[in-house]
């Protein structure tokens, strides 16, 4: 009984793997094409022009599958094993890149070898997933535990630092969805509603002055302080949730008026309409969202987007890869890539939930948050709901560490789920 | 305590779906809900630029080409592309404008468009072009677009063909077709008016692509939303080139004006109106310069007398006054009146000069009696109860010669003359107030008579046709077909056609023996009649109509020649040799013709 049972699960799991790997690689397929696209020029029409991103691409997909392949024939124990040894090698390579690195843009996050260039932040996530679900998965940690809760934001606090000292915010603010991991090894819900409404508060802030929102808390404050005044206790926990709040909005516009870069204000001043700027910090989202305007249903077809061929929208096949999506496959095109998206991370997290190893189940949840920052960061800022923050969308954008880093982290997965077997 | 925390997976799902069907409803409002997008995509890629048509051409009667198009260039202006070291000194006296006006226009192209092209100095000749052109390497944002400006053969028939220049606002408003944007050219006096609609053909449209940086990136769909432009039609006028060129050197130096008109088809031959100027003075960038000395000049040459000057008729009115008493059987062949050197009537004297008396009708108009027909002009008044029905009368015979009406013509503009009505003289006399003798000055074509050049020479065209005449107009064919019914149909007077014979066979006794004598010609056999305007402002402008040959009559001609004294001195050579020009098309007179060559003393 039992044994049949098992044999199912083992089915379905299979069965889901190859799901994962079919939409993998429709999903670096199409992206491939849409950087043909973003990088067209009617003087050059081979597919196979080395010179060019698309080009290159190719070099990139074909040491991609061959890492995949390699990662489904070794031995599923490798990663678990080496976990912390990984983790420390790319830690130093994050710090090795702020003094021998290339700067590009203002970030210093490069290795250069040859004619390509390697990104070490990217597999930062990867190596910090490891160590993450390594430590957590020990038979002697309990999530409970304080202690154990601070080792594991250490863990992922430093590939943080390193990162925001390269200067690419946008690649450290995906360590802050490793709170979703927390939060499935038992970290409280209200932690993770405390931290919806101060964002919240934070976003309200930009928009509002911040002495009205720090009036309107000491007003519900003191009907809370008065309602509950028969428990003593509570009345302090809520005179102590209003000096927190209070003091954190001032900090925060300490932070945003004198810490973050006139670019990165700017960018957020113009998602808000605070600014309208369409020839400096907004062109890009407003040719973006242009772009994928245009789109209209069924898209302009391929090669027919013309914000796309001819260049309005800056780092297209990069950041704003979704914009070719959006303006040459328009609403149907676009909402595909969503759907697979979500249905990609949806079943991570299905297929981590069955996993027997705490290290499979928790390094799931970590490949499932990592890959839906990037989605949602990546999306959002192209149709115009965050500010500018460049980061790749994973498998799609133009990139060889992005894709290569994405495909080990996606592999090793899918190498945790079975044996070779049942998914080759 | 142990804690299950597998529920979490699925909170952790269901908040990543909502976010993914956050991110669909966003799609759907950016894609499908909100079409701006598309605006604005056309807006960055498509350059919408204007595909002008050539205007038509305009030729004379023997299809020899006067008007046609000539390459002119419009330097054109792209604010952002000008570099910082951009020299505009050198710039400013290259294309000649100072500094000042450099950065008007530049603010103005920037108020524009920062990145499309405006124009900065417009119509640039192909000459001024090519030195300019050797030049432009040095100063990046400015590029030159191909235009077509008029050109007029020769520096002649001015009046007639008018001018294009640049559409005013008014003109874009009043424009229900939404044809004319700022920079188009219209024709804005003369045929060029006139015929706008057929010579501006219509403009194309072609939709171009730019990229981020505006480098063309070629047609927008391999042109399938392109519009091709349709030239302008081609014109064939009446005109004949070479008689305006003669006609207008005969005229040379003096004021006054021509007018020829074929009388079996209405084309007019020539139309003349001196002082004029050379057409190709309003052409191009110089126009709006040129436009301002012309109407400053004391001597008027934008006035064109052949159509809106309004003489007296003078003598050459008797013959109107001669049908008219015909007709109304007033007077008959025979009818003689006596003259002692003029008319004397109570306190009234219109004087007359020496001839022999008494003189019948033909005696009359070869004389060109005044008594005979203050006389006549009373007996065709007195036919009737008053003399004011009379009156009514004999206006409503006057006006069926063209009188005191506009035609409905393609002739611009001209002047409708006036012919008073008896109600002008019951304003002025009071209704019972005047009798023929109060207007006695009209029988003599003296008085508050106002006709034009053009009306002359119609009137002269009707006697050649012995009774009827057809609409003067200046464009017998557009393409291939006649612009107006109009123009096939003939306006009868009224008048039978055995009192015109007899008019016309003393009008050429008039050639042959009497006062326009001078204006015989070896051959042909012209008929004309003689005037003197009395002008209060100086010496009486010299009038003569005429047509011939007599029998089937092929150009009918009046000539005014202002401050020029009795018609007999100035105006009966110069008809006379137009006719000759016209008929013969070379002139044997050379004497005549050098003495008209000069001035008048």
């Amino acid at each position: 009984m039992s044994y049949i049972k098992d044999k199912r699960k083992k089915i379905i799991i299979g069965n889901v793997s190859n799901q994962l790997i079919i939409i993998y690689t429709l999903l670096v397929l199409f992206g491939w094409v849409n950087i043909y696209a973003a990088n067209f020029d009617n003087n050059s029409t081979a597919i196979i022009d080395f010179s060019r991103n698309a080009g290159k691409q190719i070099i990139w997909i074909g040491l991609a599958g061959f890492f995949a392949i390699f990662i489904l024939l070794i031995d599923s124990r490798f990663f678990s094993i080496f976990s912390y040894p990984v983790y420390i090698i790319i830690m130093l390579s994050l710090i090795a890149v702020i003094f021998v690195g290339k700067e590009v843009a203002g970030s210093r996050s490069w290795f250069q070898i040859g004619s390509f260039a390697l990104q070490p932040a990217e597999f930062g996530k990867f190596a910090t997933s490891l160590a993450l679900s390594k430590y957590l998965s020990a038979t002697n940690i309990r999530f409970e535990e304080f202690k154990t809760r601070i080792i594991a934001t250490i863990i992922i606090i430093i590939p943080f630092l390193l990162i925001l000292l390269q200067n690419d915010t946008g690649s450290a603010l995906v360590y802050g969805f490793f709170i979703f991991v927390f939060y499935r090894e038992g970290l409280s819900g209200n932690i993770l509603i405390i931290g919806v409404l101060l964002a919240f508060m934070l976003t309200l802030s930009l928009i509002v002055n911040k002495y009205i929102i720090i009036s309107c808390l000491a007003v519900v404050t003191l009907y809370f302080v008065y309602y509950t005044r028969r428990f003593k206790k509570d009345r302090i926990l809520f005179i102590f949730a209003f000096v927190l709040s209070a003091s954190l909005l001032l900090s925060f516009d300490y932070i945003y008026n004198n810490v973050l870069k006139t670019h990165h204000r700017d960018r957020i001043e113009v998602l808000f309409g605070k600014k309208v700027d369409e020839k400096g910090a907004g062109y890009n989202v407003i040719q973006s969202k242009i772009a994928i305007g245009s789109g209209g249903v069924i898209g302009k077809g391929f090669l027919e987007g013309t914000q796309t061929k001819y260049n309005f929208v800056p780092e297209q096949s990069t950041d704003f890869i979704f914009c070719t999506v959006g303006e040459e496959y328009g609403f149907l095109g676009s909402s595909i890539v969503v759907i697979l998206f979500i249905y990609l991370i949806v079943q991570i997290i299905s297929l981590s939930e069955r996993q027997r190893s705490p290290f499979s189940r928790i390094y799931g949840y970590c490949v499932a948050v990592i890959i839906f920052a990037h989605f949602v960061i990546n999306i959002a800022m192209a149709i115009g709901l965050l500010p500018v923050i460049g980061i790749p969308l994973p498998f799609f954008s133009y990139g060889g560490s992005s894709l290569l880093s994405f495909t080990i982290l996606l592999f090793v997965f899918i190498k945790q789920t079975g044996d070779k077997h049942e998914i080759i | 305590m142990k804690v299950n925390y597998e529920e979490r997976a699925n909170v952790l799902q269901v908040i990543f779906i909502i976010i993914g069907i956050i991110f669909v409803i966003r799609l759907f409002f950016l894609q499908i809900i909100d079409s701006s997008y598309k605006n604005s995509a056309n807006n960055n890629v498509l350059r919408y630029t204007t595909d002008y048509p050539g205007r038509g051409l305009i030729y004379d009667r023997n299809n020899e080409l006067m008007v046609c198009n000539e390459a002119a260039y419009d330097l054109m202006i792209i604010p952002k592309d000008l570099k910082k070291d951009f020299d505009t000194l050198s710039f400013c006296s290259m294309i000649n404008i100072d500094i000042n006006d450099f950065r008007t226009r530049l603010d103005k192209a920037k108020k524009f468009s920062r990145y499309k092209g405006s124009v900065f100095e417009a119509q640039i000749s192909k000459e001024d072009y090519a030195s300019i052109q050797e030049k432009m390497y040095k100063y990046k944002g400015f590029y030159f677009r191909l235009r077509t400006i008029r050109k007029y053969i020769k520096p002649i028939a001015a009046h007639v063909f008018g001018y294009i220049g640049e559409v005013n606002q008014s003109i874009i408003d009043k424009d229900n077709d939404k044809y004319y944007k700022a920079g188009d050219y219209v024709g804005i006096a003369g045929i060029e008016k006139q015929y706008e609609q057929e010579l501006r053909g219509s403009k194309g449209l072609k939709i171009l692509m730019a990229d981020a940086l505006n480098r063309d990136k070629g047609s927008y769909k391999n042109g399938e939303y392109d519009i091709a432009p349709v030239s302008g039609s081609n014109l064939y006028s009446g005109l004949d080139y070479a008689l305006q060129e003669y006609g207008e050197k005969l005229m040379e130096n003096k004021r006054g004006s021509v007018v020829a008109i074929d009388p079996s088809t209405g084309e007019i031959l020539a139309l003349i109106s001196v002082p004029s100027y050379d057409p190709n003075l309003l052409v191009g960038r110089t126009r709006t310069k040129n436009y301002k000395l012309l109407q400053d000049d004391p001597n008027k040459p934008l006035f064109n007398r052949a159509l809106k000057a309004k003489y007296p008729p003078g003598s050459t009115f008797k013959l109107i006054n001669a049908l008219i008493g015909l007709q109304e059987r007033a007077i008959t062949f025979s009818t003689t009146y006596p003259c002692s050197r003029g008319f004397h009537y109570g306190g009234l004297n219109v004087g007359c000069h020496e001839h022999n008396s008494p003189l019948d009708l033909e005696g009359s108009i070869i004389h060109s009696c005044n008594a005979y027909y203050c006389k006549a002009f009373g007996a065709i008044l007195n036919k009737y109860k008053t003399d004011r029905d009379g009156y009514i009368v004999w206006r409503n015979y006057v006006t069926k010669f063209g009188f005191g009406n506009k035609f409905n013509s393609d002739i611009p503009n001209h002047s409708s003359g006036f012919v008073p009505k008896a109600e002008y003289y019951d304003k002025r006399y009071g209704k019972n107030g005047w009798k023929w003798l109060t207007v006695i000055s009209l029988a003599i074509g003296q008085g508050e008579l106002g006709i034009t050049p053009l009306q002359l020479a119609n009137m002269s065209a009707i006697i050649a046709n012995r009774g009827y005449y057809i609409t003067p107009h200046l464009i017998k064919k557009i393409g291939n077909k006649v612009p107006n019914k109009e123009y096939l149909v003939k306006h009868y007077t009224g008048i039978s056609k055995i009192y015109f014979d007899k008019v016309a066979d003393a009008m050429y006794n008039v050639v042959e023996g009497g006062t326009g004598m001078g204006g015989k010609i070896n051959g042909i056999s012209v008929c004309g009649k003689t005037g003197t305007a009395q002008n209060p402002h100086g010496k009486d402008h010299s009038i003569f109509v005429a047509f011939a040959p007599k029998d089937n009559p092929k150009i009918s001609i009046s000539v005014f020649v202002e401050n020029a004294g009795f018609g007999a001195t100035w105006a009966v050579p110069i008809a006379s040799l137009m006719i000759e020009k016209y008929l013969n098309d070379t002139v044997l007179r050379k004497d005549l013709e050098d003495r008209m060559f000069k001035p008048i003393p």
